[in-house]
């Protein structure tokens, strides 16, 4: 019997690549090592409902389909080396796997900054273990400082809001999640907040934290002290690609693939789906991209299971270069804020409807064109904005 | 016949099974979520990528 295709992390891009396989033909073994105990689940709830309302790991697990049913899952397993050229991984118990292929798709880690202190009543949010702790903290009352004002930051300050906790923001950017919404918007949604009672500290940092055993307080660089039970740093990624140190391969921000997702400079079969993977978009010519938006997996694993299955199969990819429309959505207290296509790339944006801090459809554009439309409660009206994005097709 | 249904529940409205099959899945004027709840087995495959699109995990299919 052939080699299995090993797939590396067990999150929603190891299943969707594995559903695809299936689907385009690979009838051969596949095996997924994750470093959690957990099989694929839902990550977005966790700063969400799942946060405010109790989180079930059973609940988030995504249903897994005949197709996959198959697959071996080795959890609580990490992958601390891969030898492209020999087709091996080693996992952290010292075991060495063969494979005939690879599937990239471990995603990324929250970023953490080197700031002195205590440690204890530091927390990140990533995984069910995480939030689980979190929510366990966010015992209502308690004082929350939030480092970052990203996505995560901001949900989670909505949700520890409405569970009745004093929450600080503190960014060193100048309007919260302004990267992909743009300054106006940003102050829009940062208009949102302060409603709910959410105070920003920007362009700040935390210098250090106080406290003894335990974090008490934050620190910011103009000298301001806030008072502190517990500390969400939220201050971007870092992409899980040390496993793959060694082969030679473009690491520089994620795993570089060319426009089939085929790992580049890969000397075997090598796919890199979600997170992980720089990967350029034939709807957006120009730099690859790395996209932490969840519908990337299921578009990603769709074009990679198809590539990955035609390589093992000795033949080179056919069909359409990768050109799925990003999207992402976002829940911040009665704010629903929908996107498609890239708004963070864009040199200009306009406000086509409503005000910045009410409801409204901002276009996002470059050189090329309208490149990206982000709505706030605006669902229906984006709909011919999202054909427009997908048009642009060459 | 595959029969469809959603956890309204769960579902925030957001739209984006509605790409996946367009006549079975459809945003009314008030931006709420209508379905149709039984599709012909020729339409597996759109209707599980519409199930694999939903942000909530809201739509069950059965067979
Ligand atoms: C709290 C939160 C809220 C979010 N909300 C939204 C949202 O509202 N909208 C949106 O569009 N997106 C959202 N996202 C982003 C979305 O969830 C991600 O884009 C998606 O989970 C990416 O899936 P993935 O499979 O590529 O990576 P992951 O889900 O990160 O899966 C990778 C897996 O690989 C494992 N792994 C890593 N290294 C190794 C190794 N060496 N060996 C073995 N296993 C390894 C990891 O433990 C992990 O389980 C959110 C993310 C989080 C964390
Ligand atoms: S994709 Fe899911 S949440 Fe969105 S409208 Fe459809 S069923 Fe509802």
């Amino acid at each position: 019997m052939s080699d299995p295709i090993i797939v590396v992390g067990a999150g929603l891009s190891a299943l969707r690549t594995a559903e695809s396989l299936r689907k385009n033909g690979y009838a051969g073994s596949i095996r997924v090592f994750g470093e959690e105990p957990h099989r694929p689940y839902n990550r977005p709830p966790l700063s969400k409902q799942a946060l405010s309302e109790g989180i079930e790991a059973e609940a988030l697990a995504f249903p897994l389909r005949a197709s996959v049913a198959d697959v071996e899952w080795e959890l609580e397993a990490e992958v601390v080396a891969c030898d492209l050229a020999a087709a091996t991984v080693t996992t952290s118990d010292g075991r060495t796997h063969s494979m005939s292929g690879l599937v990239a798709a471990s995603g990324i880690r929250p970023r953490r900054l080197p700031i002195p202190g205590p440690q204890t009543g530091r927390v990140l949010l990533r995984t069910i273990d995480d939030a689980l702790h979190l929510r366990e903290e966010l015992a209502s009352g308690r004082r929350l400082v939030i480092l970052g004002s990203g996505f995560i930051g901001c949900e989670v300050a909505a949700t520890a809001r409405a569970l009745g906790c004093e929450v600080d923001v503190v960014s060193l950017d100048s309007e919260p999640m302004i990267r992909p919404l743009g300054s106006d918007l940003g102050a829009g949604m940062r208009a949102h907040h302060e409603e709910h009672g959410v105070r920003f500290h920007l362009g700040r940092t935390i210098t250090e934290f106080t406290g003894d055993a335990r974090v008490t307080g934050a620190l910011l660089d103009d000298g301001t002290h806030l008072e502190a039970d517990l500390v969400l740093e939220a201050v971007g990624s870092v992409a899980n690609t040390e496993w793959l140190e060694g082969n030679g391969l473009d690491l520089s921000n994620g795993v570089l693939t060319d426009e089939y997702l085929s790992i580049v400079d890969s000397p075997i079969p090598a796919v890199a789906v979600g997170d992980i993977a720089r990967h350029p978009n034939a709807l957006f010519p120009g730099e690859p991209m790395r996209i932490e938006h969840w519908n990337m997996p299921t578009e990603m694993g769709k074009r990679a299971g198809a590539t990955l299955a035609s390589m093992i199969a000795g033949e080179s990819p056919t069909g359409k270069p990768f050109d799925a429309l990003p999207s992402f959505w976002s829940d911040q207290y009665d704010v629903n804020l929908q996107s498609f296509g890239v708004p963070g790339s864009a040199s200009s944006y306009e406000l086509a409807e409503g005000t910045y801090d009410g409801d409204c459809i901002v276009e996002y554009h470059d050189a090329t064109g309208l490149i990206g439309v982000i709505g706030v409660n605006r669902t229906t009206e984006l709909m011919p904005y999202r054909k427009a994005l997908l048009a642009r097709e060459p | 016949m595959i029969t469809i249904s959603v956890d309204t529940n769960a579902c925030n409205n957001y739209g984006q099974c509605c790409f996946e099959a367009e006549d079975i899945f459809a945003l009314d004027d008030d931006g709420t979520l209508q379905f149709v709840p039984q599709a012909d087995d020729s339409r597996l495959d759109e209707l599980e990528n519409a199930a694999d699109a939903c942000p909530m995990q809201a739509i069950t299919l059965n067979r």
